[in-house]
């Protein structure tokens, strides 16, 4: 199969790979996937005081569709309020990278690890009240 | 050096240019149909097709009589199950044959086994080869057929077919090997590896693409219903007209095979260890996958822990290989044979296939050792795995959620 040309650039140029605190009570973390399915994705999110996403890292075990889908998210989630980041669904993911059907689920994985970094981050800040 | 390298060569190999020559004047010049008896055209392709059954007879010291062209070691293997199958069948309807087999092999007997035939699909050891005891174990009264390929196509093991065949003589079984991936790579002779039914392919062996034959034994007689009819070609077994440029390429291709085999295994054998060594004293967290002293000297299956296979194989993309990740295939499942191992899921997500051959060079090798290092490390530091596995987390105690 040949890749698209925007799976390729961000596989090849990775965006905001790294990790971020996860410790830290403005960090969000999502890890969504499992090892025996091919694909684990890791998105964090840090928030600033005004609720917006001033940061977002990945590291993703996975094929370049998910590499690349995890990379795009990254750039979009900067200066995004939570609820706007909540908005973003799969398919816009698999519009921006041209994903064929049989790669669809690396978007749903993107969807999934930035509920679940939102929700992280959430909780987070109800713990601390 | 040329980039991209190619090294897949259990999927194809390139065709050797002494093959080609030899099969050039047989598409325009000299065309005619090898069946023909009643004119020059045709004694000059029968004469031809038969020099070719020679050669390809002698790869596995049997007569020539006992060589049926066909298409590929497909065609080979449904010929020698299903006409098998369908000859026997009143002596019984049992079949037996590893978990990692061929598809050709294994959705051949899928097929019986819908109309009504039984068939024992065998475990196989950890590292891949058949349990001897558990094979003896499986054949029972009803037992017609045992089926076992000579080399593995994804792992390269190879199997004991002398024992295999001893074993079935001796329990009157009839044994049919898929010598695709070792033929011309192992010495192979039906007679010491008491061997009923073999099948061979053309392009496995620097030869055409298109063309393989079935070895079926005389002595004694061993009978198939054909699958194809209209003709009665090759003894009626498989019809159809013979594709004389396609079997004198083969003919020449085997015997470039058996001539060559010696030094040209040493060669491959030398260059596979040195990419192994390579590999493993560059890299922590590699596993191989199959036997390695029972092994085709041309494989290196091996597993990067904690790298996807797909991605691997966009970050090393000037090199030709494959995976067994599902990412790859259309079935989404990984590879059945490193499953059959025992090999995890998650092991076999991140296993690369590197096959060598004739005309790869210690050069390419050198090469390919350094882009799969840099990618791997590349990888490692992109992926959430490889970072647990540093700080000490066990990523198999983790509880993911399957998806």
């Amino acid at each position: 199969m040949a890749y698209n040309e925007k799976v390729l650039d961000h596989y090849e140029n990775p965006r905001n790979v790294g990790s971020l605190d996860k410790e830290d009570p403005q960090v969000g973390t999502g890890m969504v996937g499992a090892p025996a399915c091919g694909d684990v994705m890791k998105l964090q999110i840090r928030v600033d005081d005004q609720g917006v996403i001033s940061d977002a890292k990945f590291k993703t075990f996975g094929c370049g569709s998910a590499i690349a889908s995890s990379s795009l998210v990254t750039e979009w989630l900067k200066g995004k309020s939570l609820d706007e980041a909540l908005s973003i669904k799969n398919q816009q993911i698999a519009d921006e990278l041209a994903l064929p059907p049989v790669k669809i689920h690396c978007s749903v994985l993107a969807e999934d690890a930035i509920k679940t970094a939102v929700s992280d981050y959430r909780k987070k800040q109800k713990a601390l009240g | 050096m040329k980039l991209p390298i190619y090294m897949d060569y259990q999927a194809t190999t390139p065709m050797d240019p002494r093959v080609l020559e030899e099969m050039l004047p047989w598409f325009v010049e000299k065309f005619g149909n090898p069946a023909s008896r009643s004119h020059v055209f045709g004694w000059e392709a029968d004469q031809a097709v038969e020099k070719a059954r020679e050669q390809v007879a002698a790869l596995l010291g049997a007569d020539p009589r006992e060589i049926v062209f066909t298409s590929g070691a497909t065609e080979s293997d449904n010929l020698a199950i299903q006409g098998v199958a369908r000859f026997y069948q009143d002596k019984g309807q049992h079949i037996i044959t590893p978990v990692t087999e061929h598809k050709a092999v294994l959705d051949t007997c899928r097929y019986l086994e819908a109309e009504g035939f039984s068939i024992t699909y065998l475990p196989v050891q950890k590292n891949g080869l058949v349990d001897l005891d558990l094979l003896a174990a499986s054949i029972t009264d009803q037992t017609i057929l045992v089926s076992i390929m000579a080399a593995n196509n994804e792992i390269g093991v190879l199997q004991p077919l002398a024992d295999i065949g001893q074993l079935c003589r001796q329990k009157k079984v009839l044994f049919h090997c898929d010598a695709a991936q070792g033929a011309g790579k192992m010495a192979l002779n039906v007679d010491a590896m008491s061997m009923d039914l073999v099948s061979l392919s053309g392009h496995k062996i620097y030869g055409p693409k298109g063309v393989g034959a079935l070895y079926v034994r005389r002595r004694p007689r061993v009978r198939l219903k054909p699958i194809i009819h209209g003709g009665g070609h090759e003894r009626g077994m498989r019809s159809g007209t013979l594709p004389t440029p396609l079997l004198v390429g083969f003919g020449k291709a085997c015997e470039l095979a058996m001539q060559e085999m010696e030094t040209e295994n040493r060669h491959v054998l030398a260059l596979r260890e040195r990419l192994r060594e390579g590999l493993f004293s560059q890299l922590t967290h590699l596993e191989l996958n199959g036997d390695l002293q029972h092994r085709l000297a041309g494989n290196l299956n091996v597993s990067f822990g904690f790298v996807e296979g797909e991605s691997m194989m966009m970050a090393i993309k000037d090199v030709a290989v494959s995976s067994g990740s599902a990412c790859t295939s259309a079935s989404l499942e990984p590879s059945y044979v490193l499953r059959a191992l025992g090999v995890s899921e998650e092991q076999a997500h991140t296993s690369i296939r590197f096959g060598l051959g004739r005309f790869t060079t210690e050069e390419e090798v050198n090469f390919v050792i350094k882009t799969v290092v840099q990618a791997v490390n590349r990888l490692r530091e992109m992926s959430p795995l490889w970072e647990m596995s540093q700080a000490g987390i066990d990523v198999n105690s983790v509880q993911w959620d399957a998806h």
